[in-house]
């Protein structure tokens, strides 16, 4: 996650959307009808309405981008239903979300979740559209090498929106001895970064004229089908997990066609292997994590192919206990450390940014609750002593009643370094408002 | 003269301390009775569980949830399984506690959103339970051994005779209060009143059982209260659908039941 290359088309714009949403509406409606003219189907319907919006406050306009200081300006329905057979072994649940994006001007929807699920004995099946988390970390990945919307949280969406989903099959195995969850996912879905056209982000091809930039995505052969297995037991309260996963990078690799005056930027997703572990228990009253994991960078071994990432390892601590009343804090360390790092240097054009070979972050986390658990404070915090740059994100969340919530945040970038994670999106210092209705 | 000093020793031992000691155990008895009644009746339960969180403008707040619990020793280790309806946004999220008397509880929860079980720090026992009245002590107990026992007086609550005992935590710093009266049925050994003072003295918070029934066999507390005196919040529960000895297998507390309920347990 060292650079914030530019992808576009990350917005995808979906015009005509009038009938299919007509077409949910009218069919969710029918279906909520059945829940009271029979009693085969235990059928359930919820979802929210929201207004979501995030002002860029450092004054700052991108050059060349759209103008706008609003980096997300939109009003969101979702819409989920849920059906169970009558012995609860079968299920479906569909999760759609209908969406006026005010800063692109278009409407659009995204189906977030719609999957089939089917228990039976030892094994729970879920085939379709799903999010999965695995791992321990707190915003820090390991193991959970499953997508994630990063534009969604640095432009102050609700936390569930950091989870892309995934199109494909899951199975869970479950045993005394050991259990076992196989997913394989069937077309790569992309980590999802902050929109070019909305944030300020570090190009390296900046002072190209024109450059045309691809993107080619794995996909459409069987052989491209991600494999992840989680192999976990509890012993006593202690959770532990071994995870192995074959696939690709969600971040792309960039390949140009000259390095001294590119015309084509070919984006691409080189394929990966990662096997790691995680444990998670009590220690001295509260909850300790550790976790690592190998990243094989299998098209760059020797780590002198410079369009790709290295091999690394990666590793994390955390530990969070409850410190007060209703006050809990938790602490993070992580750090990687890349493989071949002298073929790494060896092969970087002078004037290309470098990234160091051991790279660090520690995070912490303040949660306090207050006036009956109606209102939220909390402040997350990430430093890269390694890479100077950092991220705050404050927030406040008051409950006006058990259906309606506000919620008021900020986040707040900055590090040295104009091509660091967080030193990059220095000028895209943003307040965000959130006012939800639940149902 | 020292013979007489040292029979008038044996005496006053005999005749007022000797009762009291008797006495102070009677009282931790009627506690673990009263634990045994109200927190471990039957091998295991299972109860709608609807609460109210009424602020003091009369605005309210609904909290509903089917909770599940096994004993695995009588007045020790229980598992608890947790599963909300309401409000909206923690729908279908489930909570699981394993309390241990001796020890902190193990809790996780599992957040659909993002199809994710957290284990939750969980040092305080104090802390709200869903942001109501009662802590989550209040809800699955409290050591009997963190406490002196001593019975103070004895005293009708409606029609029942109740013992009154008082509780005084050993140590002060884990507990908001300073003490706990608590209205204990003779005969049921069931909690009908509980009143917690503050450091101060004041009345803090008090617990009434506002109605009791016989659940297979069982006399259980379907209706409690708990109100804050000190800022008029209250909250009212009722346990809908009582069920003791449902034979609920130790599977339900794992976390493959934390990430897919099953149906016949939580519906």
């Amino acid at each position: 996650m060292k650079k914030w290359p530019v992808v576009s088309g990350q917005w995808s714009e979906r015009q005509g959307l009038l009938f299919p949403f007509i077409f949910t509406i009218f069919f969710l409606l029918t279906a909520h009808v059945s829940r009271f003219t029979t009693t085969a189907y235990a059928l359930d319907i919820h979802g929210f309405i929201q207004g979501n919006y995030a002002a860029r406050v450092t004054g700052d306009d991108p050059v060349g981008q759209n103008g706008s200081d609003y980096l997300l300006s939109e009003e969101r329905l979702q819409l989920e239903l849920t059906e169970r057979s009558k012995d609860g072994s079968a299920s479906f649940f569909i999760k759609s979300d209908f969406f006026r994006d005010g800063v692109a001007g278009t409407d659009d929807m995204e189906v977030r979740e719609g999957y089939i699920n089917y228990t039976k004995d030892l094994l729970d099946l879920r085939v379709g559209r799903q999010i999965i988390t695995w791992g321990t970390g707190d915003l820090m990945f390991i193991n959970d090498v499953l997508p994630k919307d990063y534009g969604a949280f640095f432009s102050g969406r609700p936390m569930e929106y950091l989870k892309a989903p995934v199109d494909g099959a899951k199975v869970e195995i479950t045993t005394d001895a050991i259990s076992a969850e196989i997913v394989a996912i069937l077309t790569f879905e992309a980590n999802r970064l902050p929109d070019p056209t909305r944030f300020y982000l570090y190009n390296p091809f900046s002072s190209a004229a024109s450059i045309t930039t691809m993107t080619k995505k794995p996909g459409g052969r069987i052989g491209d089908t991600e494999l992840a297995m989680r192999l976990f037991r509890y012993i006593g309260s202690t959770d532990v997990s071994f995870y192995a996963y074959k696939g690709f990078y969600r971040m792309p690799g960039m390949r140009v066609d000259s390095m001294t005056s590119p015309t084509t930027l070919t984006y691409f997703y080189p394929e990966l292997t990662v096997y790691g572990g995680s444990i998670t228990g009590n220690l001295f009253g509260g909850v300790a994590n550790i976790e690592g994991g190998y990243y094989d960078s299998v098209k760059d071994r020797a780590g002198d192919d410079l369009t790709i990432e290295n091999s690394k390892w990666k590793f994390l601590v955390g530990y969070k206990k409850e410190i007060g009343s209703e006050l809990t804090a938790g602490i993070q360390y992580y750090t990687e450390i890349m493989d071949d790092y002298g073929n790494y240097e060896s092969t970087l054009p002078s004037g290309f940014p470098k990234e160091e070979r051991v790279r660090n972050y520690a995070t912490l986390r303040l949660t306090k609750m207050l006036m009956y658990q109606t209102l939220r404070l909390s402040f997350f915090g990430i430093y890269s002593p390694s890479d100077e740059d950092y991220l705050l994100n404050p927030e406040a969340m008051y409950k006006l009643s058990d259906e309606l919530s506000f919620t008021l945040g900020g986040n707040i970038f900055g590090g040295k370094k104009e091509f660091a994670m967080f030193g990059q999106l220095e000028k895209n210092d943003n307040v965000y408002a959130n006012l939800r209705y639940q149902f | 003269m020292r013979r007489i000093t040292f029979y008038m020793l044996c005496f006053t031992y005999l005749v007022l301390v000797l009762p009291l000691a008797a006495k102070a155990e009677t009282a931790e008895e009627a506690m673990k009775n009263s634990q045994g009644a109200f927190l471990y009746a039957g091998d295991d339960m299972k109860a709608r569980v609807v609460m109210k969180l009424v602020a003091k403008d009369g605005k309210e707040r609904m909290r509903e949830m089917t909770m599940l619990r096994k004993d695995f020793e009588e007045g020790g280790d229980q598992k608890y399984f947790i599963y909300f309806y309401l409000p909206a946004d923690v729908r279908n999220m489930s909570f699981m506690v394993w309390k241990y008397p001796k020890k902190d509880d193990d809790r996780w929860i599992f957040i659909p959103a993002l199809n994710m079980v957290r284990k939750i720090a969980a040092s305080d026992r104090r802390s709200s339970f869903v942001g109501s009245d009662f802590t989550y002590e209040d809800i699955s107990g409290r050591d009997i051994e963190d406490d002196n026992h001593s019975i103070a007086k004895e005293e009708k609550v409606g029609d029942r005779d109740c013992l009154v005992i008082k509780s005084v935590p050993k140590d002060e710093k884990g507990t908001d209060y300073s003490y706990k009266l608590s209205w204990v049925d003779k005969e049921r050994w069931l909690p009908l009143k509980e009143e917690y003072y503050s450091k101060k003295g004041d009345l803090q918070k008090v617990f009434t059982a506002d109605e009791v029934k016989e659940v297979s066999g069982i006399f259980t507390i379907t209706k409690r209260t708990m109100k804050n005196m000190e800022n008029g919040h209250r909250t009212e529960v009722s346990f809908e659908k009582t069920e003791y000895n449902i034979k609920i297998e130790d599977g339900l507390f794992t976390e493959r039941s934390l990430k897919n309920p099953p149906k016949r347990w939580v519906e």
